[in-house]
């Protein structure tokens, strides 16, 4: 019963993942190790320009996406386009702020948006006549780290339940917190705070004699911002704090024996990320010269984490791509019926390509959809013609060719109710069944849908957006669960 | 098989190996130039260490010695408290009674990061990698402890951030490469979900070692490893000694690699230390056998 009963070594030398003393080989390590990397890539083309694009260092990289972003005014966005521009950049920068918190360091923070907030309402008071007989009219070189340094320590403050709580625990916590902030704002000292009418006539960003006053200035500013701040995290992620922030996500309690202090970490971790929405808060409030406790309510939390699981969490440029990408999408897109139209039709097509196999089914499908709508259009005209008297909410080229092919009743608004109900009945028919019928069902939904989007759906974007948001997710998550830039990771149960 | 009531008796046994284990301590001593202040006594000892979860007695009363660069195994069966002896060590538990001093300090109720800080380095029984780190990451994160650059320092790479930052990169290697080929350069940039089950089993050793430490708690280093790598668990242990100048506790239910890489012998069953000593003394200690096997043989042969 002792070691020298075993073979000293041998039968190992030529099994699979065995050392080699002549160098590396192909073990199935290493197999797995590329295959996982391949996978961390997009799919053919895309991906090889991805990879061509990592081979060139990150600061390059960066500063690339810097200058395409200071250029992009010069092919003459304006008005509406450089607002939802500025309002991207806004949401990027929440976004790579909320990395540090969720992606990084792993604490389910759902109060994050009232750090923006405070650092929209920190900015303000100092840069407004709210307080006091003239006001406080700080120069923005020192209200700006003032209100971020104040909201990194109400981060910590706010951190202090993560040491014991974890999970959805500290989600439940958080989100009292962000919801806290609203009720105050709203009720509290409305001399000062202004209640639900907020701070009006807030101060541009001004400072060193130079003043921000067009909104081209604060698009340059919040390019720079970003920029700057994606630069300062990538530095702080490959030193010993941002390792240590991932170690804690990873296991806390594996962190806390390989000498890493959990609870500071953690605390760090929340300080960073409220400095960070702090700064656009600033940022935010200057520009709109005005804030209410509205702009800090829930919605803007959906738009945030949406961006950040989308971009793909953990990474700064994909938490920065999210930003951009789920705002413009939000905002620029789902606001206007023609162009939310085109995004609804070619997230349903995306799908059905996704989905259907073999090509001959989505064949099959498309054709039968297309006759379907000819066919109820054709019997429903001859009904009644009252039944076909409505117009397509989409304009332009999709709504000439939905014309004759979707039925919009005179009286729209109650004809697309019923159709939405409808929707979501078949759409739980839809799993429930299968093979033949659950294909023969599908091409109903799918006009029914169509249906239904053109009646109610895009005429109502405010409700409609976050639909399409979260079908965006779904999609998504689907496809490619690591979101667009971020890496695939596993959880190992233990 | 009830209560701790029946192997209590045995308890006064185990006083007698404590100063022999003492014995060879003198002569290591200089051979361990790494050690920050080598001490005359046992590196690691609990002193009437007893755990209660609520009625629960996880721990009775249990001494143990560890001696510098000396090898002691813990073994017993399953529930017996071994892992629990290493939860208290590493403060994830505050005992209910006694204590834990290590290099003359008490160190029971610390918080486990400045545990690891003071130089005890444990494994898990469950694997604990940072799965979704690089390898090279995982065994630089254990580094955090003995490095001071502040966020912003690193953030505008200070010379003594940069310096820093390479002397732990530098420690991570030579701790990887102390794991030839098995952790050879290549696969320190892959994260670490990619390595097998013996490879993890080895980076953890590897980042516990990352944390500069003078004794070291595996905890069943070769549970789940084939006979030729269980063989070179056991080779491993007696190198780390040699070579890291470590002292090692190590729980293990495989005997080959506790008859063969341990100094001493402790046997626990219930939270109480059963037997204590060289190997063939403990494996064929009544109690052991008893502990293991049951009470009676021919009792146990009748009804199976």
């Amino acid at each position: 019963m002792t070691g020298e009963a075993l073979p000293p070594s041998g039968a190992d030398a030529g099994g699979l993942g065995a050392a080699q003393p002549s160098g590396p080989q192909v073990g199935a390590d290493e197999w797995v190790a590329r295959r996982a990397q391949r996978r961390e890539y997009l799919p053919s083309w895309l991906g090889s320009a991805q990879r061509s694009v990592e081979r060139v260092g990150w600061w390059p990289r960066l500063a690339l996406a810097c200058l395409a972003g200071l250029a992009l005014p010069l092919l003459g966005l304006g008005g509406f386009q450089l607002q939802v521009g500025i309002d991207s950049l806004g949401i990027a920068l929440l976004a790579v702020g909320l990395n540090v918190v969720v992606g990084w360091t792993g604490l389910l923070d759902l109060g994050y948006v009232a750090f923006f907030g405070f650092g929209a309402y920190g900015f303000a008071l100092l840069s407004s006549a709210q307080i006091g007989s003239h006001g406080i009219h700080l120069t923005s070189a020192l209200s700006i780290p003032i209100v971020m340094i104040a909201t990194g320590i109400l981060g910590l403050l706010v951190g202090l339940p993560s040491r014991r709580l974890s999970g959805d625990y500290l989600a439940i916590v958080t989100l009292f917190f962000g919801e806290a902030f609203v009720e105050f704002t709203n009720n509290v000292s409305p001399g000062v705070f202004g209640g639900p009418n907020g701070i009006v006539g807030i101060d541009t960003i001004h400072g060193f004699g130079v003043s921000l006053e067009s909104n081209k200035g604060y698009y340059y500013l919040l390019v720079i911002l970003l920029v700057a701040t994606m630069a300062v995290l990538r530095l702080l992620d490959t030193s010993r704090t941002g390792r240590a922030f991932r170690a804690v996500r990873e296991d806390p309690l594996a962190a806390a024996s390989m000498t890493i202090p959990v609870d500071r970490v953690k605390l760090m971790a929340f300080a960073f990320g409220a400095a960070i929405a702090a700064l656009a808060g600033t940022v935010f409030a200057a520009q709109q010269i005005s804030v209410f406790p509205t702009d800090f309510d829930t919605p803007i939390l959906i738009v945030v984490y949406a961006a950040l699981i989308l971009g793909g969490a953990g990474s700064i440029a994909g938490a920065a791509a999210g930003g951009l990408v789920v705002y413009v999408i939000y905002d620029g897109l789902l606001r206007s019926p023609t162009y939310s139209g085109y995004l609804f039709y070619a997230l349903i097509l995306l799908a059905l390509i996704a989905k259907l196999r073999p090509w001959r089914k989505l064949g099959l499908v498309v054709v039968a959809t297309a006759a379907l709508g000819f066919a109820a259009h054709a019997v429903a005209g001859a009904i009644s013609a009252s039944w076909v008297a409505g117009a397509p909410q989409s304009t332009g080229l999709l709504g000439d060719a939905l014309r004759d092919w979707v039925i919009v009743p005179a009286n729209s608004q109650t004809a697309g109710k019923v159709g939405f109900v409808l929707l979501v009945c078949m759409l739980i028919g839809l799993v429930q069944l299968k093979g033949r019928w659950q294909t023969a069902l599908l091409v109903a939904t799918l006009y029914v849908a169509s249906f239904t989007w053109e009646t109610v759906l895009s005429a109502n974007p405010s409700v409609t957006r976050q639909l399409m948001i979260g079908a965006i997710l779904i999609v998504m998550m689907n496809a490619r669960p690591q979101g667009l830039l971020g890496t695939r990771r596993v959880e190992v149960a233990t | 098989m009830t209560g701790p009531q029946a192997p209590e008796p045995q308890a006064p046994e185990p006083q007698a190996p404590e100063p022999e284990s003492q014995a060879p301590q003198p002569p290591r001593a200089p051979q361990a130039p790494q050690s920050p202040e080598p001490v005359a006594g046992p590196v690691l000892a609990l002193t009437q260490l007893s755990l209660a979860f609520g009625g629960l007695r996880a721990l009775s009363e249990l001494e143990l010695t560890l001696a510098d660069r000396e090898v002691v195994s813990v073994i017993g069966p399953n529930g017996a408290g071994k892992s629990t002896i290493f939860n208290v060590i590493t403060g994830v538990y505050e005992p209910t009674s006694g204590d834990v001093i290590f290099g003359g300090h008490s160190i029971a109720g610390r918080p486990q990061h400045k545990i690891a800080q003071l130089g005890i380095a444990r494994t898990f029984q469950s694997l604990r990698l940072f799965m979704n780190m690089t390898v090279l990451e995982n065994v630089m994160a254990a580094t955090y402890g003995h490095t001071r650059a502040t966020p912003v320092e690193s953030v505008l790479r200070l010379p003594w951030a940069r310096r820093e930052e390479r002397e732990a990169k530098e420690l991570a290697e030579d701790v990887l490469s102390f794991f030839g080929q098995r952790l050879a350069g290549y696969r320190w940039d892959q994260p670490a979900y990619s390595l097998s089950y013996a490879n993890r089993r080895r980076l953890e050793i590897a980042r516990a070692l990352a944390t500069k430490p003078r004794v070291l708690l595996l905890d069943e280093p070769a549970a789940g490893m084939n006979p030729t790598e269980t063989h070179e668990i056991t080779e491993l242990i007696g190198r780390l000694r040699e070579e890291r100048n470590v002292a090692i506790l190590v729980i293990e239910h495989d005997m080959h690699v506790v008859a063969g890489c341990s100094d001493r012998v402790i046997a626990l069953d219930h939270g109480v230390k059963i037997a204590e000593g060289d190997f063939d003394r403990v494996a064929n200690h009544p109690a052991v056998v008893e502990a293991y096997m049951g009470r009676d043989p021919e009792a146990l042969a009748e009804s199976g």
